[in-house]
């Protein structure tokens, strides 16, 4: 497989990144210190390319109700401009991958997927929306995803030229207003200079911020406005390691991970983004409803003394002197805010209560974690 | 800081600083580069043998584990505690207070010269 390159690589480039194989795209993993700009998100803002990401729009009268039998959510019950966190199941209630949905128009939504899900999840949707009356189009190619994360982000946004709210004020003057009323899961459509950008209210790193979608041609003019009024501003570019550092102490699950198709939603938590409730028939119905096997493990958090820490597919055990797993590690990392080590983990369900310590094998020395319930860092609102 | 020109390496991306019996032992700029941000350092204790080529300490990194070689028999002699309490000195200073730890070698197995070095790092 050929490397495919993000349209802002030059730019990654000049500023001097370490790049990473994610997905078969050459995507920056740090650009100077992954810790530097883990904390620069938590304290500032961080500059992130998820160009990677997949893009998939369904449009047509029956959009909604063809996505509610495609995918785990009701996005019927969305407004325009509300975005929904959803999840792709296989018929035995597996995932396939987790997405934000974004409603655009009445009749448009569009489903950001998994880089390295792009392709499945094109095609289940074309395949799952064939009944309805709608089309389904893979725009990831036509599409840049730049992201804008800390508790400055806002003001960064203000600050760079150039954007103006759809219905709003041709200058630009209200763009302060309009983004600071602009809840979290929510999208605006708005112009940078003269391109279409949907500025949405969401993001994987635990703190506010906006993910900006625009034309890859003019992704390089839009990451240098925002370098430019971000970085007095303390924005630093900041790469894939910061970012699965920030999602890691954020609680949320990674695709591959924490979540896969021999993950039910209820096992990760996610028993409430499955609405079995309130609408009719989904792919995946008949298996969430059953459940998954009275002995399936739980996603639980982790955490333990010093600085040693468990990575994915290390062995739980019960005590230090026990041989037989009762989890496994999907995640983990020194938490660069909390500076003691965190994880992600499946235990069984006997293991799986706040306060439970556990022994994990780590390179064949046992240390002691304590379950925790997640997330791990919750931003201060202000 | 060492001058990296007159240090001898390992193709497991290890310097060594030879004075008399002495090896100072580190990981080069690459390797620090390419693990990124060191979290913890778990060296060998003082008068622990070593057979060269063996696995004797980890470096971790925020995003991987880096395993530490032994680059010739000896035992050790002293270890980086510096290091071990601020192992981001790993990162900022690799050839210099970011050294790992000095053995005390009997025999110096063939070792790569600084351009032996550069040239497997340009493959």
């Amino acid at each position: 497989m050929t490397d495919r390159h993000s349209p802002l690589n030059r730019i990654h480039v000049a500023a001097g990144a370490s790049f990473t194989d994610f997905a078969g795209w050459q995507m920056p993993v740090r650009y100077s210190s992954d810790l530097a700009e883990h904390h620069a998100v938590r304290t500032a803002a961080g500059i992130f390319d998820l160009s990677h990401m997949g893009e998939i729009f369904v449009v047509g009268p029956e959009a909604a109700d063809a996505l509610d039998y495609a995918l785990a959510g009701k996005l019927s019950a969305t407004t325009v401009g509300q975005a929904k966190y959803s999840l792709l199941l296989d018929r035995s209630g597996g995932i396939i991958d987790d997405l934000v949905v974004y409603r655009t128009g009445e009749d448009r939504f569009m489903v950001v997927a998994n880089a390295s899900n792009r392709e499945v999840v094109a095609a289940e949707l074309l395949d799952r929306t064939s009944p309805f009356e709608c089309e389904v189009f893979d725009e990831s190619d036509e599409l840049a995803l730049v992201a804008v994360q800390g508790p400055r982000s806002r003001e960064i946004l203000i600050a760079t030229d150039g954007f103006a709210i759809e219905g709003g004020h041709p200058d630009g003057r209200d763009v302060g207003e309009k983004l600071g009323e602009l809840k979290y899961y929510r999208a605006l459509s708005g112009s940078f200079r003269t391109q279409p950008v949907l500025i949405a209210r969401t993001g994987y790193t635990g703190e506010d911020g906006f993910e900006l979608y625009i034309s890859p041609d003019h992704a390089e003019e839009l990451w240098n406005a925002l370098t430019e009024a971000g970085t007095p501003l303390g924005l630093v570019p900041a790469g894939l390691a910061s970012r699965d550092t920030l999602r890691l102490e954020a609680g949320m699950p990674l695709y591959g991970h924490e979540l896969g198709t021999d993950t039910f939603p209820v096992q990760a938590s996610l028993g409430r983004v499955v609405a079995t409730a309130t609408k009719g028939d989904f792919v995946g119905r008949e298996a969430v409803e059953a459940g998954p096997a009275p002995d399936a493990r739980t996603l639980v958090g982790l955490v333990a003394d010093g600085k040693r820490a468990a990575r994915a597919d290390y062995e739980i055990f019960a005590s230090d002197d026990s041989t037989e797993a009762i989890g496994v590690v999907t995640s983990g990392a020194v938490s660069p805010t909390l500076g003691i080590p965190i994880a992600m983990a499946y235990v069984d369900a006997a293991f799986a209560a706040p306060e439970t310590v556990v022994s994990i094998d780590i390179r064949g020395k046992r240390l002691s974690y304590r379950v925790t319930s997640l997330p791990f860092y919750r931003a201060k609102k202000d | 800081m060492a001058n990296e020109s007159e240090l001898q390496y390992t193709s497991e991306h290890e310097w060594v600083l030879v004075e008399g019996t002495t090896a100072t032992v580190g990981i080069t700029a690459y390797a620090a580069e390419k693990l990124g941000d060191v979290v913890f350092v778990d060296l060998p204790d003082v008068g622990t043998s070593l057979a060269s080529g063996s696995i004797v300490g980890e470096i971790e990194s925020t995003k991987s584990v880096g395993e530490l070689f032994a680059p010739v028999d000896g035992t050790v002699l002293e270890k980086n505690s510096a290091v071990e309490d601020t192992p981001e000195l790993v990162n900022s200073d690799p050839l210099g207070e970011g050294w790992l730890i000095k053995i005390e070698f009997t025999e110096l197995p063939p070792l790569l010269s600084f351009d032996e070095y550069t040239a497997l790092l340009g493959e």
